[in-house]
């Protein structure tokens, strides 16, 4: 059984993510019908799928989520701000009750109940206070409830009748058109219509218009519970009331394990349509505490069918299905529009993925072999050999990005967090924001995702307290009083740029500067815009004058760009006074397969990440100086750089350049706007390298970032550009020997 | 004779299988559970800055593996690489790593009464990784704890955070 938890908790984040989005995306006043019944779908699926394998926290709260969001899709109540604030809580709690599952911290009593008696509160009291409104009631001592029909209109009246017809059910209930009828095809108008009336009552007031031939009535199969309730009251109804004898059994364990029930549905002898969804969960629900394993076919079944009925296309009155065991009736085929989301996605752990790339890799590699020993080979006479391996050659080219591309994940995935951040975030700050995000479809690597979050969050929030200026500042200074933050991705050349842009105050160039001094940092005046927004990544740095619990202490953009650099990247500023800054991360496209230029140092072949490449040269004689104490510098068309011989930065005695520059290459590189010149012997080429992890099986060396395999099956290490110019900015580091202060 | 059968009934008992490699005068055994294959030195690639006994790392179908040279380790007189030189690759802690040694002799089976508590003194290698001797008629193996020993920190393959 336990195998089946990862799936479960992979689809319950998934679906906590849909609920969040949609709530986030929520329009107050006019709540889109597909939005509510989306998040009604999204927790009826944790619900059921937290029943089926025992854990009923989860079940329980869902369930009176489940209530609550049920009476919204039905129209019984109106969404309130307060409601959504109330589904995004249990969002979260959902999400802590998961990972208490998962192995983290246990969420909470008090926070469970809390919400509980909020949410419960809210459905209680939204029928309450709707219960003036609502039509006589059926009995004034029952709460009013709300029935939906399916009508179905055949094409026989003009189209202006049709209008007037749907003016006249307007005024009487909610009413949605799915489809307009009409047409060269002779369609029939399919309605929902969501009031208090029963069938027989809509009927009826339909017979006034159109001749009861020329329309049918269905009721909401599937989707309601309360609405049955109505129905069985009014005894006069259009649907057969037989007491359906097995489904009765059913939903009252099924409900009795759940959770307290709401006193709508919960005594109610359910119609034989409520069976649809109810009969799944009674057949399980009593299973998942004592013996869980045999209901999860069931259960899949269940998840499967509701799915069908859930975005429930009214086009075909769904006939009544008698009780009947449950695989049977969801294997039921579901007329016309059916089975609306196909499966066309798998789930496949990572690490497969990660071992067909490491395959094709090989491949790649031993095909780059053939081809190298196939160059000695008679052109004429191997002729077919030959073709062979160019062909090869482009298969296994194709073949490598095709399975490159499965790592590929929309950044959609990480920019989704950002409303909630930034509506809880605005909402603490007393600020306005408004969040774009462009780009979302921009594909990267699976491998960034998770590691793009923390700094991508860490940047926003920057952006937001310290960036955006409160309400009545930006109204004085002539902007508008809702900030903007934007988001934005796409691809550049071979990297992925991700901008977070906001139209704040922009960095103080006085204020860092000052700051730096105060840090006793060797700052001037004279250093560049670039240069002053560089100082802010510096550990320990805030220009923020005073702390708040949102930013400010000063951790954090110093870690948001070790994160970037860790992950190949860079991190630019770019910013303006009382306009705004931008904050762009450009990262390699993936990280698995990165261009590179391949340098021998003695016997060694080092791989330099072509990223930090801005040229190469053999410097004349004349070119170089020596300052005492610090070493050589090559003076570059003026600007003097430091050379740093990677013979001595890797104890390599054997390397014969260490001795003469001249007679040597200089591979001037660029990392963390600090330039420098790496002394090398050869430049042997330029071109992609797969990336190799040297510490799954070794440690962390210092001064190299990881390792490939080169043509003929050697392994040579690719350099940690930024680590090697980290430690050449340190004074007084002259030997080899790098202290580990980047372990501590 | 009676040494002999006793041996057999020993073999019927708790038994260890170790493989059996030399290092200068003295044979080691380690769980075989642990050995992956065993192959013959290639060409290594030089890590900076590492230990004389990390020789380097080689590529082993597409896993960078860091090869550890136990006779420089353990000062056991001048290694020669050649065609017979012998490569070790063992599985610990979900990691690779191949070891290089003067020879791998064989694989015997270790009864439970054929386990001696390990001495104090007496070998190249540090008692505390020496789990015990194994003894078969006048043979004698040390049995080398080598997890323990190849993630201690004189060994300076792994990380001091990644140790679980």
């Amino acid at each position: 059984m336990s195998q089946f938890h990862q799936v479960f908790f992979d689809e319950t984040d998934e679906h906590l993510a849909t609920m969040e989005s949609v709530l986030l995306g929520i329009d107050l006043a006019a709540p889109d019908g597909e939005d509510l019944n989306a998040i009604f779908r999204a927790a009826h699926s944790i619900k059921g799928g937290a029943a089926t394998f025992g854990f009923a926290d989860l079940a329980a709260l869902t369930h009176i989520l489940e209530n609550l969001l049920d009476k919204v899709r039905k129209g019984c109540m109106r969404l309130t701000a307060d409601m959504v604030d109330a589904c995004l809580n249990a969002k979260d709690v959902l999400a802590g009750m998961l990972g208490a599952h998962r192995g983290g911290a246990p969420v909470a009593r008090s926070v469970v109940s809390e919400l509980e008696g909020w949410l419960e509160g809210l459905v209680a009291g939204g029928s309450a206070e709707q219960q003036p409104e609502v039509a006589p009631p059926p009995s004034a001592a029952e709460p009013a409830v709300c029935t939906t029909l399916y009508i179905e209109l055949d094409c026989c009246l003009p189209a202006t009748d049709y209008q007037a017809l749907l003016q006249s059910l307007t005024a009487l209930g909610e009413l949605s058109v799915v489809q307009e009828g009409g047409g060269g095809d002779q369609l029939p108008w399919v309605l929902i219509f969501t009031s208090t009336l029963a069938a027989d009552e809509v009927a009826e007031s339909l017979a006034f218009s159109i001749s009861p031939e020329h329309f049918r009535i269905t009721q909401d199969h599937g989707q309601q519970d309360e609405g049955d309730f109505g129905l069985f009251l009014s005894s006069s109804i259009a649907i057969p009331t037989e007491a359906a004898a097995p489904g009765i059994a059913f939903e009252d364990d099924g409900f009795g394990l759940f959770a307290p029930l709401t006193a709508s549905s919960g005594d109610s002898a359910p119609a034989p349509d409520m069976l649809h969804e109810e009969d799944g969960f009674g057949l399980f629900a009593p299973v998942a505490a004592p013996a869980a394993a045999p209901a999860a076919p069931i259960m899949l079944h269940e998840e499967e069918g509701f799915g069908l009925f859930a975005p429930l296309e009214p086009a075909a009155p769904a006939p009544s299905v008698a009780p009947a065991p449950v695989p049977a009736a969801v294997a039921a085929p579901r007329p016309e529009r059916a089975a609306p989301a196909v499966e066309n996605s798998i789930r496949v752990n990572i690490d497969k993925v990660d071992l067909l790339l490491n395959l094709v890799g090989e491949l790649v590699i031993t095909q780059s072999m053939l081809t190298q020993s196939s160059q000695e080979l008679d052109a004429v006479q191997y002729e077919r050999l030959l073709g062979g391996i160019s062909a090869l050659q482009r298969n296994s080219r194709e073949l490598q990005e095709a399975v490159m591309s499965i790592r590929m994940t929309p950044i959609a995935f990480v920019f989704n967090r950002f409303p909630r951040v930034v509506r809880d975030l605005a909402a603490k700050l007393g600020k306005q924001i408004e969040l774009k995000m462009v780009g979302e479809n921009t594909e990267l690597d699976k491998g960034f995702i998770e590691k793009l979050a923390d700094p991508l969050t860490h940047l926003v929030r920057n952006s937001l307290d310290h960036g955006v200026e409160s309400p009545e500042i930006r109204v004085a200074k002539g902007k508008s009083a809702v900030g903007r933050l934007t988001l934005r991705a796409f691809h550049q050349g071979s990297s992925i740029v991700i901008e977070v842009t906001d139209d704040g105050a922009g960095l103080n160039r006085e204020r860092i500067l000052a700051k730096a001094r105060e840090r006793g940092m060797p700052v001037s005046d004279a250093l560049s815009d670039s240069e002053v927004w560089g100082l802010i990544f510096e550990a320990g740095f805030s220009t923020a004058t005073e702390v708040t619990d949102v930013s400010g202490r000063g951790v954090g953009m110093d870690v948001v760009k070790r994160n970037i650099q860790s992950m190949g990247g860079r991190i630019d500023i770019d910013s303006m006074p009382d306009f705004g800054t931008t904050i762009s991360i450009r990262l390699p496209l993936t990280l698995a397969i990165m261009d590179g230029m391949s340098v021998r140092v003695g016997q060694d072949i080092y791989v330099i990440p072509l990223s930090f490449v801005l040229e190469s040269l053999q410097p004349q004689a004349a070119e170089l100086k020596t300052v005492a104490g610090r070493g050589q510098l090559v003076n570059v068309r003026g600007q003097y750089l430091p050379i740093v011989s990677l013979a001595t930065f890797f104890g390599n005695a054997d390397a014969s350049a260490a001795s003469d520059p001249t007679r040597a290459i200089l591979v001037i590189v660029e990392a963390g706007g600090y330039q420098l010149a790496l002394l090398v012997d050869e430049l042997i080429g330029q071109q992609q390298f797969v990336v190799k992890n040297l510490e799954s099986n070794y440690r962390k060396v210092e001064g190299i970032s990881g390792a490939t395999i080169m043509g003929d099956g050697r392994v040579a290490l690719i350099l940690d550009i930024s680590i090697i110019a980290r430690h050449n900015q340190r004074p007084a580091q002259t030997t080899a020997r790098l202290a580990m202060t980047d372990e501590a | 004779m009676a040494e002999q059968l006793e041996y057999h009934q020993g073999q019927s008992k708790a038994v260890r299988e170790l493989l059996v490699f030399t290092l200068g005068q003295e044979e080691y055994g380690i769980d075989i559970l642990k050995v992956q294959e065993i192959r013959g030195y290639d060409a290594v690639t030089r890590i900076a800055n590492a230990p004389a006994f990390i020789k380097g790392v080689v590529n082993l179908r597409g896993s960078i593996v860091p090869i550890v040279d136990m006779r420089i380790k353990f000062g056991l007189g001048e290694p020669v690489y050649n065609a017979f030189t012998v490569v070790i690759i063992l599985n610990i802690f979900q990691r690779t790593v191949g070891m290089v040694v003067d020879g791998v002799s064989d694989v015997i089976q270790l009864a439970e009464d054929e386990l001696r508590d390990p001495p104090e003194f007496g070998s190249v290698v540090e008692t505390t990784y020496i789990e015990g001797l194994g003894t078969q008629g006048e043979r004698m193996v040390i049995i080398v704890d080598i997890e323990r020993l190849m993630s201690s920190d004189e060994m300076a393959l792994v990380d001091m955070t990644d140790r679980g």
